[in-house]
């Protein structure tokens, strides 16, 4: 029996190094498209099922299917009108079936991350060089599609194996996007010493779980988005925090949401003195170069204090 | 522990889908869609009428909807009895008073059972939809195709002998096909189908036995999902309906004819605590001035013709 994943130590959100983001701003702020394509007919994982019905179960899977026909366009623009660059979690399979929609977030100088090959394989039972597979595919089908390097990863559909953290930092990532405790990103242990940070991308404010966990309307979720980037920016004057708002264009890309979400946008870029409108690779490279020796020490330092 | 090598091979990783039902396409790159006197959007609404027998099906699964307790759930069956005898007559009383039309996806058994109500629909002429014979009479993948053509030559025949027309549009119970149902729709001469929720527009499918068109007969504005599975009040639903509705209509302007899509329920909408939001929303809707009133078969002919 394991109690701990044994990834990080207890840090308390008390007496942490400041954190000063670039331009002497408070919160790092970054938006995260999941450009996901979802398979009708995926192959079985033993411990996670794809679809609830048989074969084909055609109403979840063409209610994804609308983040690619319809709401990624309408989230792309919005975006736009705010001068925000995604960083997408993205299911690198796209760079095939949809080379269009890779095409545009390239030009924009949106940030690639993986979030698999599919969103309906899931890495549950793979062994270390599948799932190192998975990891390099991704790396050279973003590389060969737009030219980037990747430099993190959400795991697709959040399945993970106790392999996963250490392999990112074996294949050069900076940041992962799996781990919720915290707002402020953090070292994480890796076997192989090498830098890995966690990067706060938070489930609580997802679009998934504001529509379709919790049911709320579109507005209340505009509501929440907002409470959540004032208190973070309160925060942020002790030292700096990280906001993240996950999204999925078939949830927020709907002609209902868009209007409500807006006003978020509006909101939070308009705080020019205090937002650092971002990507989650600049936090992390920012985070690698300035916080994180400082960081390191502090978390040995309260080890120390604990024991 | 590792998974079957199969699990890393991805046989339908290339452009477009992962199946030959459909191509992809991106909403805002296709021919824009001229409505009647040039309104900016075509307003759909769907009113279910639904039978679901006391002993419900044994199938794979149930209907949402359907029976839920041991037999015999008499507070299902009643509430579900309630809006076919008392709030489908609220939801005609508001669509009259603004003189809208409607479409009615109809189980062939509330034909056959309540005469009054199938004649109010027919003095409507609201369009009829095929449903199923009854909510038990689902499609589901690995069912039997001869018990599957069956089925749906029993809903269109039983409807046919009722109302005199047989219908165009097809809505499969509980919104679930087998790999064999649109092949088969096809088949039986309908030429559109309601199942897909993957876009805002009418879009063309494509099956061994000819050419189907998708309706955009969402989920997304749907009484049921708002107000009973998400838990969301009549305010809540009003305002989502309203903001749609303007999305859509600034998208009509710049990129052609938009369908707003309402789907009615009249077990839920029809409660008396209910139907004044319906009547509120419509009312602000109609007062633009910029919406064509129409049945899925009108609004389908018109799509058609697009250049």
């Amino acid at each position: 029996m394991k109690y701990d994943p044994g990834l990080y130590d207890y840090w308390p959100y008390q007496n942490r190094p400041k954190i000063v983001w670039p331009g002497a701003k408070k919160v790092a702020f970054w938006v995260a498209p999941n450009i996901e394509f979802y398979e009708l007919n995926p192959p079985a994982n033993p411990q996670r099922k794809s679809w609830p019905r048989p074969y084909p179960d055609i109403t979840p899977y063409s209610y994804r299917d609308h983040g690619n026909r319809v709401g990624h366009w309408r989230l792309m623009e919005m975006m736009d009108e705010f001068g925000v660059r995604g960083s997408i979690s993205l299911s690198v399979a796209m760079c095939q079936h949809h080379p269009e929609i890779i095409e545009a977030c390239a030009a924009r100088k949106w940030e690639f991350f993986s979030h698999g090959i599919y969103n309906t394989r899931y890495i549950y039972g793979m062994d270390r060089a599948q799932e190192q597979s998975i990891l390099t595919d991704s790396i050279k089908t973003v590389e060969k599609a737009t030219g980037q390097r990747i430099r993190g990863y959400l795991a697709p559909a959040l399945t993970h194996t106790e392999h996963t953290i250490d392999l990112l930092a074996e294949n050069d990532f900076w940041y992962s996007c799996d781990l919720f405790q915290d707002d402020q990103p953090q070292p994480l242990k890796t076997k192989s010493g090498k830098k890995l940070v966690s990067m706060p991308y938070s489930l609580e404010v997802n679009d998934h779980y504001a529509f379709n966990v919790y049911g709320q309307s579109a507005r209340q979720y505009a509501d929440l988005l907002k409470r959540q980037f004032d208190t973070l920016l309160e925060e942020g004057d002790t030292s700096g925090t990280v906001m993240c708002i996950p999204l999925h264009a078939y949830l927020i890309g709907r002609a209902h949401r868009m209007g409500p979400f807006r006003e978020v946008l509006d909101y939070i870029t308009g705080h020019k003195d205090d937002v650092w409108v971002t990507t989650a690779a600049e936090i992390a490279e920012f985070y690698l170069n300035t916080c994180y020796d400082e960081a390191l020490n502090s978390i040995e330092a309260a080890q120390k204090e604990a024991s | 522990m590792s998974l079957p090598e199969d699990y890393l091979k991805y046989p339908h990783r290339s452009h477009g889908m992962d199946h030959q039902l459909y191509g992809w396409s991106n909403l805002f790159n296709r021919r824009p869609v001229t409505w009647p006197d040039d309104k900016s959007v075509a307003l759909w609404i769907t009113v279910a009428l639904e039978y679901f027998p006391l002993t419900p099906n044994d199938g794979p699964f149930r209907a949402p909807g359907h029976m839920v307790t041991p037999y015999p759930d008499y507070r299902t069956y009643t509430t579900r009895d309630y809006g076919n005898r008392v709030g489908v007559f609220r939801i005609m009383k508001v669509l009259d008073a603004l003189g809208l039309k409607a479409s009615t996806p109809m189980s062939a058994k509330i034909a056959e059972r309540y005469p009054a109500l199938l004649k109010a629909v027919l003095d409507r002429d609201w369009e009829i939809i095929g449903h199923g014979v009854d909510m038990n009479n689902i499609h589901y993948g690995g069912m039997d195709a001869e018990k599957e053509a069956q089925q749906i030559d029993d809903a269109l025949v039983m409807l046919e002998k009722h109302t005199g027309t047989k219908p165009a549009g097809w809505f499969s119970p509980a919104r679930s096909e087998s790999e064999n149902t649109l092949k088969l729709l096809a088949e039986h001469g309908l030429s559109y189908v309601c199942d897909w929720v993957n876009d805002d527009m009418p879009y063309e499918m494509s099956t061994e036995s000819g050419a189907i068109t998708a309706m955009p007969h969402t989920m997304e504005l749907d009484d049921r999902q708002l107000m009973v599975t998400l838990g969301q009040n009549e305010d809540t639903y009003q305002e989502q309906i309203l903001a749609a509705f303007d999305l859509l209509r600034s998208e009509g302007k710049n990129y052609g004819g938009r369908v707003l899509h309402l789907s009615l329920t009249p077990y839920v909408i029809g409660q008396p605590f209910r139907i004044h939001a319906l009547r509120a929303v419509l009312e602000k809707i109609m007062a633009t001035n910029d919406v064509w009133s129409a049945t899925g078969g009108e609004i389908l002919e018109v799509w058609r013709q697009r250049k």
